[in-house]
């Protein structure tokens, strides 16, 4: 941690001066129980509406309320891994340090709802389709994105040097972005088993309103829930990284003081 | 600001370059990414022949027939151009019905007859509740008698 | 209201295993991860405490350290 010596003395004006991990980590801690409260009230709307309010679907039955869960799920593993990879182009270009924390914090919230993504469209293929898995387009590359997922988390904790392990997470994860519209336009270039998007932003989405107002409120509760657990997780990334600094130094007395306090 | 640049330089050009790399690569194994041929591409011979693959499409209304001994069932996949008739032996989806979409998995006869060892059910990305569905079906009942 | 009972609810018109089988499952991944991201910033502080007295930093709570030693 070469950077630490010349940590800057001058302050950036506005939301800039967020971009030190000295202002953002207290930022971080008062922002992310909002997000998470936001996340669990948005979930039990959410929920309420698919399952007591939306109706039972015309060819599916019930099975189809995994569309709640599979759907919104689906949405954040591809978009957790955009931002992810923006953060990794914004890191490399302006070698700021918090950048490259911030997509290595979201990085395990986004495999997480990758795997729920694949996890529950198996079992929703299970009763509709036929089958759990088969190796169409959507199916094949939405599974390349967990391995991405995976390849990223694991090869940026087991390079020792964080400046290394930093560019090389930012490498993986610029690639592993081309997969991203792949996965999106899957089932229009290629012939898929699964079927085509029922919401998208150049037509009128295919699916009855209150399944859809459903589906859309617990789209934003993944966003919510995705965002406090990403603060939760840069706040430990934050500290870790700045060990050395005069900061943490307080951060951790400060911590000492209310652990003693509270024995 | 200028080593700024120069980065932004490498790191646009290393993207570009690997997004046309993943792209070669794409179009090479265009034909393994193809999950199932439609009933046209099968009889223009796009399929492959001698060996197994996928024809998807939709079951033509009225095809199912299921043979004496209660298992074997024989029904038409059609994309609405050509038909191809199919033979299978085992359980079907419960999504699986006249009208709607199927893909099958198994080898095209020389008498163009698909045996399937495997049958998917493919369904569309319209959700609407059951009374939805019987009113656009009253409607289209009634339209055809107009017509009528 | 889209049920007639409570059994009827957890019955899902036959597809249970496989509602219940996808909520169950996603439920389990966010309650561990939820814990394991609290947890994981409290082992960070912990571990970064021990590691600034094991260097003979003053770290400030003083009573804290005479506590762990009794």
């Amino acid at each position: 941690m070469t950077t630490l010596t010349r940590a800057p003395v001058r302050s950036p004006e506005g939301l800039l001066r967020f971009a030190a991990p000295q202002q953002f980590y207290p930022l971080a801690g008062r922002l992310a129980p909002w997000f998470a409260w936001a996340a669990a009230l948005l979930t039990v709307v959410g929920l309420y509406i698919g399952f007591f309010v939306a109706p039972t679907d015309f060819q599916q039955g019930e099975v189809y309320r995994v569309i709640f869960i599979h759907v919104p799920a689906a949405w954040m593993s591809m978009f957790i891994y955009l931002v992810m990879a923006f953060w990794a182009a914004v890191g490399l270009v302006m070698n700021t340090r918090l950048s490259f924390i911030m997509s290595q914090a979201l990085a395990p919230t986004g495999a997480m709802f990758c795997f729920v993504a694949l996890w529950t469209g198996a079992v929703w293929g299970k009763p509709t389709w036929g089958t759990y898995w088969v190796w169409d387009a959507r199916l094949t590359s939405q599974l390349l994105l967990l391995f991405l997922y995976f390849g990223f988390i694991a090869l940026t904790r087991a390079i020792e040097d964080p400046r290394r392990a930093d560019r090389a997470g930012a490498i993986i994860a610029l690639v592993g972005a081309v997969n991203v519209p792949i996965i999106y336009f899957s089932v229009q270039w290629w012939n898929t088993l699964h079927q085509g998007a029922s919401v998208s932003l150049t037509r009128a989405p295919s699916m009855a309103s209150t399944m859809l107002a459903g589906m859309l409120i617990m789209a934003i509760a993944a966003w919510m829930y995705a965002i406090a657990v990403a603060l939760w997780r840069v706040r430990a990334l934050i500290l870790e990284r700045e060990r050395h600094t005069e900061w943490v130094g307080e951060v951790l007395a400060a911590e000492a003081q209310t652990q003693g306090r509270a024995r | 600001m200028k080593a700024r640049s120069k980065r932004l330089i490498l790191v646009g050009g290393g993207v570009a370059l690997l997004v046309a790399a993943v792209a070669l690569v794409l179009s090479a194994f265009q034909q393994n990414l193809v999950f199932f041929h439609t009933p046209t591409e099968v009889y223009e011979g796009k399929a492959p022949t001698g060996r197994a693959f996928r024809i998807g499409g939709m079951v033509e209304d009225g095809s199912i027939r299921r043979e004496a001994d209660g298992l074997t069932v024989s029904f038409a996949i059609t994309d609405t151009a050509k038909v191809i008739p199919v033979r299978y032996r085992g359980t079907l989806p419960d999504l699986f019905q006249e009208g709607k979409g199927a893909v099958v998995q198994g080898v095209l006869g020389p008498d163009g007859q698909f045996t399937a060892t495997e049958v998917l059910a493919k369904h569309d990305e319209n959700y609407m509740p059951v009374e939805a569905q019987y009113a656009i079906d009253q409607a289209h009942k009634a339209s055809q008698t107009v017509q009528q | 209201m889209q049920w007639e009972s409570w059994s009827a609810f957890w019955q899902m018109g036959g597809a249970a295993p496989y509602v219940w089988g996808s909520y169950g499952v996603t439920l389990a991944l966010i309650v561990a991860e939820l814990v394991l991201v609290i947890r994981r910033r409290k082992d960070t502080v912990n571990r970064l405490l021990r590691w600034r007295r094991a260097l003979g930093k003053d770290v400030g709570g003083s009573q804290a350290r005479m506590e762990s030693v009794e």
